[in-house]
């Protein structure tokens, strides 16, 4: 009927078979491969893929934001069963607490501010968990709504956090090499000139450099490497705690409480971990934002409409795969960028490929295997029953 | 394990247990023990507090007086999950897999009851991980050999046929080690050939050592495989004693089984 409908995850998962066959050389190839076009994303400018009226690199830094946002929030979500939707807050207290102990309150370098700022959003996870998480399904949405918009509220009215204004000056990442001189210098252990596109053919662009391993307020290419290293390494503890007895437990507390509580599963623990797990990543987000490019946060960077895309990130990408969250996080902080020529239509346009998706894709752009097995399972029965009512009479 | 050898310890005691639900009363001063190694069948008509029992002993709900011993422990304000980590282990009435993780992940989740391996040991994938996830591993494919669903492995549980569902609750909840597995209503919906091969699985898991409570309505399978019997009406206990005893027994007869199998042919 539609014949779209799986060749996304199909072809995804015949990538996947296919990549687990190969001899273990070839796949480390693979991943290099992999992983250089990732890093040199912001400086290949793809034709087509790049954003014209808005600094290409900045809107990689912000897609691998929203990646790593969607990555952690896929914990709760995806592998937990737990609706949040406060997301946001987590990522406001991160930010917010890098910003009061680098800047306002302080004047830590930011490596180790950032420690802190994910143990003090884990601790919050833990205080807004701890209460709502013995009681089920909605109370906690509800819950993690109110502490979003809470934090927002409360940092737009306290003096001591800025209040209305923000804070500024937000220091960078210490970074190695020579410091950046504006204008000309970007300083670092050495610069990479990006490519320019004329139609098709590329050249070196050897007046916009980027510094590798300096971070200065004029190139967001330095702080897209830092959070894409940050998203990776996220992601491999990601797959060794879900490969696990860890990953097992939440799957089952999804699934059927009661069931996994019989079975020795201490659900309310695991509840508990995954949420301040997810809140811990979210504030490892929120950090880097801080103290990204701009150094600057004040409290309309935290909306509600903020929290509302997290968990669109997380369902549209296929809630419970981690690709599927990194996916689903890139899309919707890309999408908004890449239509910014439509100028006041872009959150319309927006608005319509998130739907279109919904309906083209209602289990996600990459669910998790399993899904896409019990789909196929009763996609093939479905067939069955329907073949064997249509072709009796013919017979 | 031997069994036969010295008299047997009692390793589940319900003493004198009530409960009432506002105004019915569920079950009514309820007595009796499951000794170690044995396979103890608990019956009776529909709404005769069979599932209620075995739900109190579970933890499930908290009787209103009278208590629950296992193995020595008054199971009483005690979370559910760590009744099970005492070892006991259940199936359930209506089947509750885990349905979108596969038949092996469901046995292993059974088979992490005991396991220490904390969130760190996972992330660091120490040796203790690895150690545990080996012997659960192996543990679980053993599990699904005794019930005879191997080859179905990497299946999701919902894709499997109903009675393979009930082979795999078995399965999971022996994998939590148990001393007592209890059994609900594990043969409804079969046929009966299924019904002799779950019997035949049955014999098998008490020979494996483990203690078996059975609640069952099927008469021909309670009578073929338990070595006693106890039987509920309204709540209160009306006999106990072996297949034969309760076989002969009127009050057993007049309660349910005249009733019921003239139901079933």
């Amino acid at each position: 009927m539609m014949a779209g409908m799986g060749s996304i995850s199909a072809r995804w998962d015949r990538v996947v078979d296919r990549y687990n066959a190969q001899p273990k050389i070839v796949k480390i190839l693979w991943v290099t491969l992999l992983l250089v076009i990732a890093y040199a994303m912001p400086l290949l400018r793809p034709p087509i893929i790049t954003t014209n009226s808005i600094d290409f690199g900045t809107v990689m830094f912000r897609v691998i934001a929203f990646a790593l946002v969607a990555l952690g929030l896929n914990i709760v979500i995806g592998y937990a069963g737990l609706l949040d939707l406060g997301y946001v807050g987590f990522y406001a207290v991160g930010a917010y607490t890098t910003a009061v102990l680098t800047v306002e309150h302080g004047s830590w370098p930011f490596f180790l501010a950032l420690p802190l700022a994910i143990v003090v959003t884990m601790i919050s996870g833990v205080i807004l968990g701890a209460p709502t998480l013995r009681v089920r399904g909605d109370y906690l949405a509800i819950v993690t709504l109110g502490f979003g918009e809470i934090i927002r509220i409360s940092v737009n009215n306290i003096e001591w956090v800025g209040a209305a204004a923000g804070i500024k000056n937000i220091p960078h990442p210490t970074g190695i090499g020579a410091k950046p001189e504006p204008p000309f210098k970007q300083g670092g252990l050495f610069e990479i000139p990006r490519l320019e596109w004329n139609g098709l053919v590329p050249s070196f662009d050897t007046e916009h450099k980027s510094a590798f391993l300096a971070f200065g307020s004029r190139d967001a290419v330095p702080y897209y490497w830092l959070i894409l290293t940050v998203l990776i390494l996220v992601l491999i503890g990601d797959r060794l705690v879900k490969a696990s007895r860890v990953g097992r437990a939440w799957e089952a507390t999804r699934e059927d409480e009661d069931a996994a509580e019989l079975m020795g599963v201490p659900t309310f623990k695991y509840k508990l971990m995954a949420f301040a797990l997810g809140a811990s990543i979210g504030g490892l987000s929120g950090s880097f934002y801080a103290s990204s490019q701009a150094g600057y946060i004040n409290p309309q960077s935290f909306p509600l409409l903020l929290s509302m895309l997290f968990v669109a990130a997380v369902i549209v990408g296929g809630s419970g795969n981690r690709w599927g969250a990194i996916a689903g996080g890139a899309l919707v902080a890309y999408l908004p960028e890449r239509f910014r020529d439509f100028a006041d239509y872009r959150l319309l346009v927006f608005g319509l490929a998130l739907t279109v998706l919904a309906v083209w894709r209602p289990e996600g752009l990459l669910p998790p295997r399993q899904t896409r097995r019990a789909k196929a399972a009763e996609a093939e029965i479905d067939a069955l029953e329907e073949g064997d009512l249509e072709e009796t009479p013919n017979v | 394990m031997s069994e036969n050898a010295t008299p047997r310890k009692a390793l589940l005691e319900v003493d004198d247990v009530t409960i009432r639900f506002g105004g019915l009363t569920a079950l009514d001063s309820v007595s009796f023990d499951i000794k170690e190694g044995e396979i103890l069948g608990l019956i009776g008509p529909n709404g005769a507090g069979k599932t209620t029992c075995f739900n109190v002993m579970t933890g499930v709900y908290q009787a209103t007086s009278g208590h629950v011993r296992f193995d020595g422990t008054v199971l009483r304000k005690l979370k559910r999950h760590k009744i099970t980590k005492l070892g006991m282990a259940r199936t359930f009435q209506n089947i509750r897999l885990f349905k979108s993780m596969t038949v092996l992940d469901n046995v292993m989740v059974g088979a992490d009851a005991h396991s220490k391996v904390s969130f760190f040991d996972a992330l660091f994938r120490t040796p203790r991980h690895r150690r545990t996830e080996a012997e659960a591993l192996a543990r679980a494919k053993d599990l699904l050999k005794i019930v005879g669903i191997t080859a179905r492995h990497d299946e999701l549980a919902a894709n499997l046929s109903y009675g393979d569902q009930r082979r795999l609750e078995i399965a999971r909840a022996m994998a939590t080690g148990p001393k007592l597995l209890c059994l609900d209503e594990p043969a409804a919906g079969f046929n009966p050939a299924e019904k002799q091969r779950l019997m035949q699985l049955i014999r098998r898991v008490r020979d494996e050592g483990y203690t078996v409570l059975l609640i069952e309505h099927d008469m021909r399978l309670v009578m073929g495989v338990t070595d006693r019997i106890v039987v509920l009406e309204f709540g209160k206990k009306i006999a106990e004693g072996t297949p034969a005893e309760i076989r002969d027994n009127p009050a057993v007869i007049a309660a349910y089984l005249g009733v019921d199998e003239d139901d079933a042919s």
